[in-house]
């Protein structure tokens, strides 16, 4: 059991780290100064909610390390090494990430960008929702009621975009659609379960209709076509990833495995 | 007891004086982030809350709260954060909501359910006739609205 909660609590945590390190790429860059800020709140809030889940997660692991001492090499242990925020954001390796695949997916144009975050922010705030009423975690009640509130604020802003642009011009239209077909391969992962979810008692399928009805009605109001039923990638909840997550490491990590215990 | 209750009593008053590095014009008591202070054996807990998980002026005030205690001739002080119960434009004061007004920025109407609409009233000239530009403004809990009589532009205070 404390195995689950750590890794669902990284999988919470992983999730929005990562797609608040792609939005955030954005800063600067965005199409209006409004919107650059608009991307570039959200990120902050994403990475806010990263930072409760890892400090919870790191409390789990210190905790099941100190009670299970004989599980762990003495040479390991005298090193006194304990987990925190920083050291399970930027020491883990690719293969210890659990985000979802979608998050980690390149920010293409403005289009497939806003739509990356309406179909995350919409899983997020379903999924969000079944923790809050489902599971019995003080811990994770608080960090998922807390981040409600801000989810809310992040479906309104990415829905907006999405329909704006899809009933918009021709091209928005066009370019909304492929972002769609590039996209929706990687939104069956969010409904495959793995061990940590089952453990937790995570209904994933209920979730998924629920998903889908929010899904397909923001898609009919932006006047896209819905893909057609096809292969879903999976392997992000277990740690294996597209070619993209290397390359988003190398630049998120670099700082921190060079400069060990660098501060600013 | 009694001098115990005096000595909280003093400390809120310093709190008064800490104020929100994003928003000068606001006290973290207006703002209603202080959740509670206690004392045991010499040490001063305080409790606050978080008023959006990322936002960056949480570890700068935890640090001003320190600094103003210190300054006041207290030590033994820890400050701890709490998500839970998640806080609440409804805990900003009447007056904080009040000093927002004054300082130019709308304050919060309504709860976090409560769309973002048209027709916030403008802080500068009042007029109700006023457009959503963007969703967030200058800092994630604030939305940019510009009035249409005044012509200025405009933070609102959204609803969390």
């Amino acid at each position: 059991m404390p195995h689950s909660i750590i890794n669902f609590t990284l999988f919470l945590a992983d999730n929005t780290l990562i797609l608040s390190q792609r939005n955030a790429a954005w800063c600067g860059h965005g199409p209006v100064l409004e919107q650059d800020i608009a991307l570039t709140n959200i990120s902050l809030d994403l990475l806010g909610q990263s930072r409760n889940c890892y400090q919870y997660a790191s409390s789990c692991i210190n905790k099941y390390v100190k009670e299970n001492q004989k599980e762990f090499p003495q040479q390991w242990l005298n090193l006194n090494n304990e987990a925190d925020e920083n050291t399970l954001a930027y020491m883990r390796n690719e293969r210890e990430f659990k985000n979802l695949l979608i998050t980690e997916q390149p920010n293409g144009d403005w289009g497939q960008t806003v739509l990356r975050q309406y179909l995350f922010s919409q899983f997020q705030i379903l999924y969000y929702e079944y923790i809050v009423n489902h599971l019995q975690n003080d811990s994770l009640t608080a960090i998922t009621s807390k981040a409600l509130k801000e989810i809310k604020y992040h479906v309104r802003w990415s829905s907006d975009w999405v329909i704006r642009l899809g009933d918009g011009t021709e091209e928005s239209k066009q370019r909304m659609q492929a972002a769609l077909e590039n996209l929706w391969c990687y939104t069956g992962e969010m409904f495959m379960p793995v061990p940590f979810e089952t453990a937790m008692g995570i209904e994933l399928e209920s979730l998924q209709q629920e998903w889908l009805k929010h899904v397909t009605k923001t898609l009919s109001e932006a006047t896209l076509l819905m893909p057609e039923k096809t292969f879903m990638h999976q392997g992000g909840k277990t740690g294996i990833h597209t070619e993209e997550m290397g390359f988003i490491l190398s630049e998120m990590q670099y700082l921190p495995r060079t400069y060990p215990g660098a501060e600013w | 007891m009694k001098d115990e209750d005096l000595k909280i009593k003093e400390i809120y008053t310093i709190l008064e004086q800490v104020t929100d590095p994003e928003i000068p014009v606001l006290s973290i008591t207006d703002l209603g982030i202080i959740r509670d202070v206690s004392l045991a054996e010499g040490q001063i807990e305080i409790i606050i809350t978080p008023t959006y998980t990322g936002c960056p002026a949480m570890d700068m005030i935890a640090v001003q709260i320190r600094l103003a205690l210190i300054a006041a001739g207290y030590n033994g002080i820890k400050v701890t954060s709490t998500l839970s119960p998640a806080w609440t434009t409804d805990w900003i004061t009447a007056s904080g909501k009040q000093k927002l007004l004054e300082y130019g920025i709308a304050p919060p109407k309504g709860n976090a359910d409560t769309p973002l609409l048209d027709g916030v009233t403008c802080p500068h000239c009042g007029s109700n006739d006023t457009k959503l530009i963007s969703s967030f403004g200058s800092t994630a809990c604030k939305a940019l609205y510009k009035c249409q009589d005044c012509m200025e532009p405009f933070d609102y205070f959204k609803c969390y």
